[in-house]
């Protein structure tokens, strides 16, 4: 292939595009939704992530080939010579990136996956303002304007859905982390009028993003990305620290929709691809999310919920009998037992418990115990976070189940385990209209004929704020200490007094 | 490209991604964020035309600064996503 032939159509811009160009990014497209089809299944994950890498390798070469740095002063016509510097600049660029990229991948603790998401979608809706305004302030180069510099009415509408989108998406996942990295509290911060500040500054970006496509002064467009940031930011603040995993799927999604703004604007397919798939795909699972937690998402951006919990109407609370365990009296009775269920939560993770508790699972499958795992959809701090706990403290994913899948097998088994989980069993969920996680899914454990129940104390409770009927049920032993110590003395008490 | 044709590839997209995605494993939602961070990245491709594009130093710069940003979660991305699902082992019989 001719690489002048390439430079020179790739300068035409908007109208002429260049075919190989152009199959090369609907390539990478095609590369990218494999990528995310090889998820259907952790034996294919890999492999669909190298197609992921491959798409993202010939999308950036293609456009490296097809945009190089050129001498100044002759971008018009015929090609002069690639610029050195220029192109020792975006290879510098991409290599710092790289190699922070990298660092951060590696170091990250697989709790923290939360946290690294979030900073990753900020990075995402940063990248698609800087490149909004590039497009803005050099709209030729991006052959979406005339020669007189007048950009085309439907580009200036695509770009300011793009530096809105991207801009919300940049100033919510900064607030996100922020709060799922403990440097802000988790409680709600609520404005007063908040609902109409919020409607008021999102109709004023509606509004200019219109006005922009009568007039493409600067004011227009920095005010738009102004507001744009601000309202990512109220947006966020109000939503409570129990919801996060929506908010880190709803980022998700928004990241997705700027990158394909983005893709509008300059006619890109690999772009317009990509964006749709990854804003379905945070969609979805924010929807996922908002199910597991019998929320609507309209609730959930209203915000409110989930302040970190508190004593609440705790002081009304009747005094009811619960009976207590100890480590051995639990390595007893699973070591006894045909089936045992596993529920963990959050609050093993926070333990570092999930080692100790693998430990403890081996254990009981050498005496001959049937082993599962029972996920719920929240349990960790975002979708399937629990699963990639498990998954690093060397549990197998065929022993770990889904809420649905293994709900029905409660009532079959002898011991269920629940440690640093708490609303996600409560069966009030089931029948307690008043209460506030009424019509939640929740895992069944009530129904086993023994319930460990691993808690720090009897005073704290879930973040919903309500009591659990399971801990004062006949067939419920309360194993009170921290999770990690508790299974550690688990495995001591296995060890010592089996075979 | 016109519009038309542009939007048609976008709202076949959607409903492609709408399909994929309801078929990904809950087991693998962490895994499918962290690679759909990766991908969304590819928002490269504009930083790269503004950084390689000549007559606006402003713009130029803002398109590097948009190269590193994309770049690191290219990288992080898909490095996180295979470390993650380098864990993910079948029960050894």
């Amino acid at each position: 292939m001719d690489v002048q032939a390439i430079l020179s159509a790739a300068t035409g811009g908007h109208g002429a595009v260049n075919p190989y160009a152009a199959i090369a990014y609907l390539v990478s497209g095609v590369l990218f939704i494999l990528a995310l089809r090889g998820l259907s299944s952790p034996a294919t994950a890999q492999s669909g992530n190298r197609f992921g890498m491959i798409g993202m390798t010939i999308a950036v070469v293609t456009t490296l080939l097809t945009h190089m740095p050129m001498k100044v002063g002759d971008a018009t016509n015929s090609y002069v010579g690639v610029d050195p510097v220029g192109l020792i600049e975006i290879l510098a660029a991409i290599g710092i990136g790289a190699v922070i990229g990298i660092v951060m991948a590696r170091r990250i603790a697989m709790t923290a996956m939360p946290q690294l998401v979030a900073a990753f979608h900020s990075l995402v809706g940063l990248a698609a303002v800087a490149v909004a305004a590039a497009a803005y302030l050099n709209p030729v180069a991006f052959g979406i304007a005339d020669a007189t510099g007048q950009i085309f009415t439907v580009s200036r509408i695509e770009m300011g859905l793009g530096i809105a989108i991207g801009a919300i998406t940049f100033s919510g996942s900064v607030i996100a982390f922020l709060k799922l990295n403990g440097n802000m509290s988790g409680a709600p911060i609520m404005l007063p009028g908040r609902h109409v500040i919020n409607l008021g500054t999102l109709a004023a970006i509606i509004g200019l993003v219109a006005y922009f496509t009568f007039d493409q002064s600067p004011w227009v467009f920095w005010t738009v990305t102004g507001l744009s940031f601000l309202i990512g930011f109220l947006l966020i603040i109000p939503i409570g620290g129990a919801d996060m995993p929506v908010v880190v799927s709803m980022l998700n999604s928004y990241s997705g929709w700027a990158a394909a703004a983005m893709g509008f604007t300059l006619g890109n397919t690999a772009m317009i691809i990509t964006g749709a798939l990854v804003g379905s795909s945070g969609a979805i699972l924010s929807y996922i999310m908002c199910r597991a937690m019998n929320r609507s998402f309209i609730s959930v951006i209203a915000g409110g919920f989930g302040a970190d919990a508190g004593p609440g109407d705790g002081g009304s609370k009747e005094q009811r009998p619960w009976k207590p365990g100890s480590a051995d009296d639990a390595a007893f009775l699973m070591s006894q037992a045909e089936n045992v269920i596993i529920v963990p939560g959050y609050g093993m993770a926070v333990a570092q418990a999930q080692h100790a508790l693998r430990e403890m699972a081996d254990l009981l499958k050498k005496e001959g115990v049937n082993v599962k795992y029972a996920i719920h959809p929240v349990a960790g701090r975002m979708p399937g976070h629990m699963n990639v706990l498990l998954a690093e403290a060397n549990v197998p994913y065929d022993e770990v189940f889904e809420l649905e899948d293994i709900n029905g097998e409660f009532a079959q088994c002898d011991v269920a385990f629940v440690i640093g989980a708490n609303d996600v069993t409560n069966p009030s969920a089931k029948t307690d209209k008043t209460s506030p996680i009424y019509g939640m899914p929740v895992l069944d454990v009530e129904k086993a004929k023994t319930v460990l129940f691993v808690k720090r104390s009897m005073g704290g409770v879930g973040y919903a704020g309500v009591d659990n009927d399971v801990f004062y049920m006949d067939q419920t032993m309360m194993l009170l200490g921290d999770a990690k110590k508790m299974a550690d003395d688990i495995v001591k008490a296995l060890n010592g007094g089996g075979h | 490209m016109d519009f038309i044709a542009i939007f048609s590839i976008f709202v076949l997209a959607c409903f492609v991604g709408y399909f994929v995605v309801w078929s990904v494993t809950p087991a693998l939602h962490t895994p499918l964020m962290s690679v759909t961070n990766a991908i969304s990245s590819v928002i490269i491709v504009g930083a790269l035309i503004a950084s390689a594009a000549a007559g606006s130093a402003s713009s130029k710069w803002l398109g590097l600064a948009a190269v590193v940003m994309a770049s690191i979660n290219i990288f992080g991305g898909f490095a996180v996503t295979s470390r993650m699902l380098a864990m993910y082992k079948k029960k050894e019989r």
